[in-house]
């Protein structure tokens, strides 16, 4: 049991507010339940995010009440950083922001390229598009602010910073990131399963190949 | 013309917003797939229901209209949501009821009169291939069947075992004049200003001309000056951490100009919600025409 700050949305969710560091573990604890059939029935969606997690439910077949009983009863769990699932991306790091990166943080570019390969990130959450994760766990000597007015056009596979985060863009669109890099990974493929890369918990490991 | 094999609608005319429905993919949210999905579920389900098939079946969404359909074969279909002109070959027929159309008569539906969209199920449901579980076309993510053109031909999946049920559903058109939609305070409306709050429910906004399956915005009637200041004028508040969205969701952005979430809104939002409209209303609100003036009513949970 927890005394979580939870706040209906409406009929149709429940959301929890949690600390950062908090979200992985209410998730994974929450995702266990729900597969293992103790989620009650309607609950449609558990939604990740900076600061708090979404349960969306249909409210046909339940409500908010029956699902903050269950979030207040579902224990978290803790996230095991040595046996948690890792994935590998190549990046060439050419991207057209890394020098700025590099002067805001007071590094060289190689130093820069260093310290986002040197130890593994975490995808805490997804958004923005599908496919798209929020990287964090990386150099905090790499945080940085976004650009004041976004591209336009950033390409699909740009790996990018943001505040404290990483990501990477799964198609082009429009973009506020700083890009210091760029990947062949898929991150998103419809006839994938699971279609995104990315998921949250799961570890990334940035490798160089070149610039 | 008597084809072999199954059905297919003709499209003869697609119309300019027209898109492959069902009731979405949930699930998925978490890798950053929104729920998508009929913009107006209830009605999709209510058009399901007079033809016999499950409520989950994809059917057309038929945004304003333009639809003509040339069945390959003897279909029963339903249209259902907003009223407007409906017939086959030229000659009036009934919305909310099952209709019998003939292998090559065509089945017109005319510009909405009264609400935006519409809803056309076909017993045996639109059976394009699925992507991620699903047959609807998420518009903002891009992902589903693409909208429709003329020419396209639409595979009518087998009909389902049992019977329609009832031929005639009495249900009120959608409302051309000014609508009240329902919304629960919360979650974030403590992080404004409380004068913006309020105006949230003192206002009779319009509907945005911008609006779209991901939501309708709102925006202050040209008319409406005793309200004082533009809220346009700031609400006090910038960005929120992101956090995930509802459909339903009214959100508040520095502009101080809501934004209805519908069917294909973003997974997360990083603008405060302010209040989440009730189910039954984010169903009301998918068939706001642009101009059309709205007032949001708080409701207890």
């Amino acid at each position: 049991m927890t005394d979580r700050r939870l706040l209906a949305c409406g009929d149709v969710g429940v959301l929890v507010d949690a600390e950062p560091d908090d979200v992985l573990p209410l998730h994974a604890g929450l995702r266990r339940s729900w597969a293992a059939g103790n989620a009650p029935d309607g609950v449609l969606d558990l939604v990740p995010a900076e600061r708090s997690l979404l349960v969306v439910l249909d409210p046909a077949r339940t409500d908010v009440a029956r699902v903050a009983a269950w979030v207040r009863a579902t224990p978290s769990e803790a996230v095991d950083d040595a046996h948690a699932a890792e994935v590998t991306v190549d990046v060439r790091y050419d991207g057209e922001d890394l020098d700025a990166v590099a002067a805001h943080a007071g590094l060289t570019a190689a130093e820069v390229v260093a310290a986002h390969t040197a130890s593994p990130w975490r995808v805490a959450f997804t958004g923005f598009a599908p496919g798209f994760g929020y990287l964090v766990g990386g150099d905090p000597r790499l945080a940085i602010p976004r650009l004041d007015t976004p591209r336009v056009r950033v390409p699909a596979g740009a790996v990018a910073l943001a505040g404290r985060y990483c990501g990477i863009y799964p198609r082009p669109s429009p973009g506020g990131w700083r890009i210091i890099g760029s990947t062949d990974a898929v991150l998103w493929d419809v006839d994938r399963d699971p279609p995104a890369l990315l998921r949250p918990g799961l570890r990334v490991r940035f490798r160089a190949v070149g610039r | 013309m008597s084809a072999a094999g199954p059905p297919v609608l003709d499209v003869v005319r697609a119309g300019p917003a027209t898109t492959v429905q069902d009731l979405g993919r949930p699930g998925l949210a978490h890798l950053g797939v929104t729920r998508s999905g009929a913009a107006d579920r209830r009605a999709l389900r209510l058009a399901n229901r007079l033809v016999g098939n499950p409520e989950a079946a994809a059917g057309l969404e038929v945004t304003l209209g333009g639809l003509a359909v040339r069945p390959s074969a003897d279909v029963e279909v339903a249209v259902t949501g907003a009223g407007g002109p409906l017939d086959v070959d030229g000659r009036p027929v009934g919305r909310n009821a099952v209709l019998h159309v003939r292998a090559g008569q065509v089945l017109a539906l005319g510009t909405a009169t009264a609400g935006l969209r519409r809803y056309l199920a076909v017993r045996g449901g639109v059976a394009v291939p699925a992507v991620l579980g699903s047959r609807s076309r998420d518009t903002l993510a891009g992902i589903g069947p693409e909208a429709l053109r003329d020419g396209d031909r639409l595979p009518v999946g087998p009909p389902p075992p049992g019977p329609p049920l009832v031929d005639l559903a009495p249900v009120p058109d959608p409302l051309s004049g000014e609508v009240v939609l329902d919304a629960v305070r919360g979650p974030r409306d403590d992080l404004l200003p409380a004068a913006v709050v309020d105006r949230l429910w003192a206002v009779r906004w319009s509907v945005d001309p911008a609006s779209d399956r991901v939501g309708v915005r709102l925006a202050l009637p040209h008319d409406d000056v005793q309200h004082g200041p533009d809220p346009a004028a700031q609400s006090g508040a910038g960005s929120v951490p992101s956090e995930g969205m509802v459909r339903g969701a009214v959100q508040v952005p520095p502009s101080g100009l809501p934004v209805l979430f519908l069917a294909d809104h973003p997974v997360t939002g990083g603008y405060p919600v302010v209040a989440v409209l009730t189910d039954a209303s984010a169903d009301r609100a998918a068939q706001l025409r642009p101009g059309q003036g709205v007032r949001l009513r708080t409701v207890r949970p």
